[in-house]
């Protein structure tokens, strides 16, 4: 029994974080946190101040998805912990383990409309993986253990602990606890034998097999594992958004992402096999598109750790509940290889067709934003951790930036937060010092926390913001001009300066307007010790091919029109 | 298909919140809902009677509701195969000289009684299954009944099945 220590509440959350193993946290102080704020320099403790506290839940976001551990924000009662919620939401969405940590009015005052009072454990609860309110400083240090306990077992995802402040002051004698006491939280982790043996004999009858690699690969670090299933059973994979990452984009049998804007050949892949191997995903409406019509002939296996995900969306053949990685170890020792040559053949001859509408292999000198992300990943040769933001930008860097690399790719996926990729770079940088950190962003998302430059210049982080500019909302406007007969309501936007703007924070800046102009101001920003923010002007209405339509069949896609072809 | 869970739970504050949350955000339709504490100090116990659409919503329910890091067990009572339901019902209705003892008459058939007498009504409990309390009901409408409180089903798995 380790001998008790009497400290304040305060100290307890911090004692507790260093415990945690802890080392950074992202948060904005204000009134009902500032005994927190006082006991944190006592503590082996990085904080960044952001500049809004949207920024500091999506750092932590950021901080997590890059490192793999659970990322840590602060934020005070009232507006302070409202302004977390979008990126708690964010959070949720995509199983990212953070924990936010808000201070509350004073107990006597909880329930009387107080100064900065908002029931914010009410406003979270349904993006929060489990909330708590803390009125007795007894109950403290049992929290803060259980709460990182939630965040980063089974199924990651987001708790917010939120402090009266008067506890923050309590005195308690304290241990932190060594084990947690939950006794209707008891994750799967181990896949059920009998489950894996049937999907081993499904496999192995398969013809025309497909694996498709989910967060949860990368959650569970089962890259290995998910390489050795894919290469024994020769199977093609498809990553998710999220899954970007879990399997290499460069490898033969990786036909990228499938989906609203996924490759039409992995699409077609998916309507054409026989067994889907479903692993760490969960049949998003945005991967299935109409979910009657989706993989008409495949029987699906589907691993998850989250037993609830397993027939929410898509009929299950073969459900097996447990981690990717453990669930994964046992079935590769039950496979034989095979091997599918025809349906490769197969998959391989779609692949080719789509290369042929490809616009890269057009002859232009229009500045367009699939050949930007292509040559920022000629340019980093694939090294970088990306950070895209939402909307076209976010799917063109998932189409052009072949990622390699294990947790390459961050990004809400989920929610679809704009705004998302210059806090969570903040994170991503923070958590991954020696990586090269690329923000991709469009001129819509980049406005929405431009005020986080500010942290970046104050904390010195050397990120590399290229904003795609292309003076509109582009999805909705490319959603205005296939199905609104063009009518751009609301869509068009403009800009500041961002030359200027970035000079005022005192950030090396550029705008390119031409193409023979890219691959240079790529190697100047690369060659920039500090941040360097370069502006594209791109193509102002360019669309992201090839599109299913929401809601439609992902066997009828809009293809990228051929060159002698009208557009559609 | 209306699905009958009886749910354990630890006793914290905001369970009830949290369960509601959850069947909100999630589009699940709760018919009735009662909650009491169990013979195990600290573990409430919840009957709910969820309306479900389809198979896979019925799974959905409870999927999802023993996600709750606080909920410990759901269980699927299938009534009346292995579980015994409940209702408890107070009706009050209104009553003359003339009226009452065919009213009486009724709660007596009923194997219901009377609670509360006075001058204009009388006050009637029932505990039987939801069919017999929506009989003596409807019996009771033409009289007048001038108030309803029904507390919803609570349910227990028989005896002899092992499972609770």
């Amino acid at each position: 029994m380790t001998k008790a220590k009497r400290i304040k509440g305060a100290q307890v959350v911090c004692e507790s974080l260093v415990r945690e193993g802890v080392e950074v946290i992202f948060g904005y102080p204000g009134g009902a946190v500032i005994p927190i704020y006082d006991a944190l320099p006592d503590h082996p403790l990085r904080h960044v101040l952001v500049r809004h506290e949207q920024g500091a839940a999506h750092a932590a976001d950021g901080y997590a998805r890059a490192t793999g551990k659970v990322g840590v924000c602060f934020a005070t009662s009232g507006p302070g912990a409202t302004n977390l919620v979008t990126g708690i939401a964010t959070a949720y969405l995509d199983s990212s383990p953070i924990v936010a940590i808000t201070g509350q009015v004073p107990t006597a005052y909880i329930g009387k409309d107080a100064f900065q009072e908002v029931d914010v454990t009410g406003i979270t609860l349904p993006i929060t993986k489990h909330n708590y309110l803390v009125t007795d400083v007894q109950r403290l240090p049992h929290i803060m253990k259980e709460a990182f306990h939630i965040a980063r077992t089974g199924r990651p995802g987001p708790v917010l602990i939120d402090i009266a402040k008067d506890v923050q002051n309590d005195e308690v004698d304290f241990v932190y606890p060594e084990e947690v006491d939950l006794p209707g939280y008891k994750p799967t982790i181990r896949g059920h034998e009998g489950q894996i043996k049937q999907a081993a004999q499904l496999i192995s009858r398969a013809e025309r097999p497909l694996i498709f690699s989910g967060h949860g690969v990368t959650l569970s670090g089962a890259q290995a594992e998910i390489m050795q299933l894919a290469e024994a059973i020769q199977a093609p994979v498809i990553t998710t958004l999220l899954g970007i990452g879990s399997f290499p984009r460069t490898h033969p049998l990786c036909l990228g992402m499938s989906g609203m804007h996924g490759e039409a050949y992995a699409n077609k892949t998916v309507q054409d096999a026989d067994v889907l191997i479903a692993v760490g995903m969960r049949f998003s409406d945005r991967v299935t598109g109409k979910v009657s019509t989706f993989a008409p002939d495949a029987k699906v296996i589907h691993i998850d750790v989250d037993p609830a995900e397993i027939g929410k969306n898509v009929a299950v053949d073969v459900p097996v509940v447990g981690d990717v990685r453990h669930v994964l170890e046992r079935l590769n020792e039950r496979l034989k290889p095979a091997k599918h040559t025809e349906w490769l053949a197969k998959v391989n001859g779609w692949r080719g067709e789509s290369e042929g509408r490809d616009i890269l292999h057009r002859e232009t000198n229009q500045l367009l934003p699939p050949y930007i992300m292509r040559q920022i990943w000629h340019a980093n040769q694939g090294n970088a951790l990306m950070v895209s933001d939402v909307g076209q930008n976010q799917m063109w860097e998932a189409q052009y930036y072949l990622h390699d690399k294990h947790r390459g790719l961050i990004t809400s996926g989920g929610l679809g937060t704009m705004g998302f990729a210059l806090p969570a770079a903040v994170g991503v940088q923070v958590g991954r010092p020696d990586e090269e950190v690329w923000v991709t962003v469009g001129d819509g998302g980049i406005q929405m926390n431009i005020q986080e430059l500010g942290t970046v210049v104050q904390e010195g982080l050397p990120l590399k913001i290229a904003i795609m500019n292309n003076s509109y909302l582009g999805m909705v406007r490319q959603w205005q001009e296939l199905f609104f007969g063009r009518r751009y309501s609301g869509t068009p936007i403009s800009s500041p300066d961002y030359v200027k703007l970035a000079d005022a924070y005192g950030i090396p800046a550029m705008r390119i307007t031409q193409k023979q102009d890219v691959v240079p101001a790529l190697e100047k920003a690369r060659e920039t010790d500090g941040p360097m923010m370069l502006e594209f002007c791109v193509v102002e209405e360019e669309n992201v091919y090839p599109m299913v339509p929401s809601g439609g069949s992902i066997s009828s896609m809009l293809r990228r029109p051929m060159e002698d072809e009208e557009a559609v | 298909m209306k699905q009958t869970l009886i749910a354990l739970m630890q006793d914290h504050p905001g369970v009830l919140d949290r369960i509601s949350s959850l069947f909100r955000c999630r589009n699940f339709n709760i018919e009735s809902l009662t909650v009491g504490h169990s013979e195990t100090p600290g573990i409430s116990r919840m009957t709910l009677v969820v309306d479900c659409d389809s198979e896979a919503q019925r799974e959905q329910v409870v999927k999802q509701f023993l996600k709750l890091i606080e909920v410990t067990k759901v269980i699927e009572a299938e009534a009346p195969e292995s579980a015994v339901c409940r209702e408890l019902a107070l009706i009050k209705v209104s009553a003359t000289m003339q009226t009452r003892p065919s009213i009486i008459q009724l709660v007596d058939v009923f194997r219901a009684q009377v609670i509360d007498v006075s001058a204009t009504s009388l006050t009637i409990e029932i505990t039987d299954t939801e069919d017999r309390v929506n009989s003596l009901i409807s019996l009771l409408r033409p009289f007048g009944i001038k108030d309803l409180a029904r507390t919803g089903r609570v349910a227990m798995l028989r005896g002899g099945n092992g499972k609770s």
